[in-house]
């Protein structure tokens, strides 16, 4: 019996549109029941370049939201910024291409019981999982604000149907194109004290993760930040996209971020010693 | 019509009842790849090469994609002999899996305790000495550049392991003389070999203008490799046709097992290719068997070193 992966299959499925919205595209795969297994956070890692492409390795994209109830049975939405050769090879795909998926993989972003205050924070093509997330919270009660940041304005993604899930949205970008001029951890700290949040889901540039979860040591907000390393299989079998995470016994491992994460507890994770060894074990 | 192949296979004195195997370092212990297939289905699963402490391995990024290939940095990454036997081979077991395990050592006298550990574990079908794995800091510690510490390796497992356990030697490509690394490590004990492990190399990453991994130099992988693995197998089988070879090196189909098989492969290692397909080392042990099928093989050891016949011929 598998214990991990375990809600995971391989499967071909067809593209049912793709759309360019902003620097980015929006692409929904007729997936069918694979939704019913797949949790905001999962990610999909998905075979490029074609048969007998030189790309031999699946990309890997969070999963920004799932419908169980559309005309076409269950779609998969991601939102794929076109920005290497697999993702350009993806973007660049018609409607009706058959592909490779392996789905749903990695943790998800956990839900909480009681409704609770929920800070929401993407960064680029980030905000896309935070949507579907967005979605869960509410029909749980939560009150939802989210924070979305770019460099530049066409870089925010924020659909107007997405904008309905949540009480607030602030938008910040670094040339001041779209919202306020900034950063999202400009005033996070206040507003994380305004609103009483609870928990933070943040989703982005490991920059960003490791500046939100610095900023939230003061405070006792839960911090769930969804990670982005290279990965090889996106199963757990290449040990290319590990972490340094501290253990229970405060010793430091090197996790899987595709199992082990993406979604991970920010002030496990060693910031510091990203791209470095730990001490020897 | 087409015959059923009689698709089993043996190293040293194990058993195998078709010859799929994983490849060292690309099935972890195996519950990762559990949720595609079964694995007592494939030929065995052998584990991630382990060494006596638990262990980190190099920084990130570890991975780079090449064309048709990919390089890794891993750095033996592990649990430690401890843990894994304790915690990975019994749950293999448990799936029916055939395990061999994969050991890595620093020095000659950690493959011995290595072996030593090994010796007292039951239900393990063989074990692969890992003698050249590429990235480790130091390139004088790849023991199979260098004949002599081969062949030191391997008495000092052997003489440990006593007289049982099939002993899979893993050589590297990367030397000058490969056959003569073979036989030294043949004379020493080793009753099979596995060839071959993953070709040095480097990428330089165009924004930082620096070698793109963190451990800057890196192990190729995947299709891009497969020639020097057909080749490697050719010259090693040609001078030693009575050891099997466990082959692996780009193998992603069952044309690709084929002609590692054709070549003098006894079994076949499916690595790299399960990254890009979870089921690859199921798929490829069924197109193997229908392209033996549709060439007239019976068994898989009729066509082991095929490639090999003189210019006549043999009837089959």
């Amino acid at each position: 019996m598998a214990t991990i992966n375990k809600n995971a299959v391989q499967q071909i499925v067809s593209i049912l549109s793709n759309k360019r919205v902003g620097a980015y595209h929006q692409i929904i795969l007729n997936v069918g029941d694979i939704v019913k297994s797949c949790r905001p956070g999962n990610f999909v890692a998905i075979s490029v370049g074609g048969p007998g492409s030189r790309m031999i390795l699946r990309r890997a994209f969070a999963i920004s939201r799932t419908s169980e109830n559309s005309q076409y049975g269950g779609t998969m939405e991601l939102i794929v910024a076109p920005h290497g050769s697999g993702s350009s090879w993806l973007c660049s795909q018609p409607e009706g291409t058959e592909i490779d998926i392996v789905a749903p993989l990695g943790t998800a972003f956990g839900i909480p019981t009681e409704p609770i205050s929920a800070l929401l924070i993407g960064g680029g093509y980030g905000s896309a999982p935070l949507f579907g997330l967005a979605d869960v919270l509410k029909t749980r009660g939560c009150k939802v604000d989210m924070l979305l940041g770019a460099s530049v304005g066409s870089k925010i993604y924020a659909p107007m149907e997405g904008k309905r899930s949540v009480n607030s949205l602030k938008i910040y970008t670094e040339d001041g194109s779209m919202g306020e001029t900034g950063r999202v951890t400009e005033s996070l700290l206040q507003i994380v004290q305004d609103r009483n949040i609870d928990v933070v889901y943040s989703c982005g540039p490991m920059a960003m993760l490791r500046a939100i979860t610095e900023i939230l040591a003061a405070t006792d907000v839960i911090h769930q930040c969804a990670v982005e390393e290279s990965m090889a299989c996106g199963i757990g079998i290449c040990m290319t996209c590990v972490l340094p995470v501290k253990s229970a016994d405060g010793s430091t491992t090197m996790a899987r971020s595709c199992i082990e994460g993406p979604v991970m507890d920010g002030a496990q994770v060693r910031w510091d010693l990203v791209g470095k060894v730990p001490d020897s074990l | 019509m087409t015959l059923p192949v009689d698709m089993s296979t043996t190293l040293g004195n194990a058993w195998f009842p078709n010859p799929l195997f994983t490849a060292s370092g690309c099935a972890s212990s195996g519950k990762e790849l559990a949720q595609f297939f079964p694995l007592k289905e494939i030929g065995a699963v052998v584990t991630k090469s382990v060494m006596s402490k638990p262990r980190h391995g190099r920084p990130t990024p570890r991975m780079a994609e090449t064309p048709s290939g990919m390089l890794n940095s891993i750095g033996l990454q592990g649990p430690g002999i401890d843990a894994f036997l304790a915690n990975d081979v019994p749950w293999l077991l448990e799936q029916k899996a055939r395990v061999i395990v994969s050991i890595a050592g620093e020095t000659i006298e950690e493959y011995a305790t290595l072996a030593r550990k090994l010796r007292s574990t039951s239900g393990i079908s063989a074990v692969e000495v890992n003698i050249s794995c590429p990235n480790v800091e130091n390139r004088g510690l790849v023991f199979a550049c260098d004949p002599d510490a081969s062949r030191r390796v391997i008495d000092g497992v052997r003489k440990t392991i006593g007289g049982e356990l099939p002993i899979i030697a893993k050589l590297s490509p990367d030397v000058t003389d490969l056959v003569s690394i073979a036989k030294g490590v043949v004379d020493a004990g080793a009753d099979a070999l596995a060839l071959i492990n993953t070709v040095l190399g480097m990428v330089i990453n165009l924004d930082t203008m620096r070698p793109h991994l963190g451990g800057k130099t890196g192990g190729l992988s995947g299709p891009a490799i497969k020639p020097i693995a057909v080749r490697a197998i050719y010259q090693v089988h040609a001078a030693l046709p009575k050891v099997p070879i466990l082959g692996m090196g780009g193998v992603a189909s069952g044309k690709d097992a084929l002609e590692l098989i054709l070549a003098g492969a006894s079994g076949i290692s499916v690595g790299t290719a399960s990254f890009g397909n979870p089921r690859a080392v199921i798929e490829v042990r069924d197109q193997l068997a229908q392209l033996l099928s549709a060439r007239g093989f019976t068994t898989l050891s009729q066509a082991v070193g095929y490639a090999h016949r003189s210019e006549e011929g043999v009837s089959l």
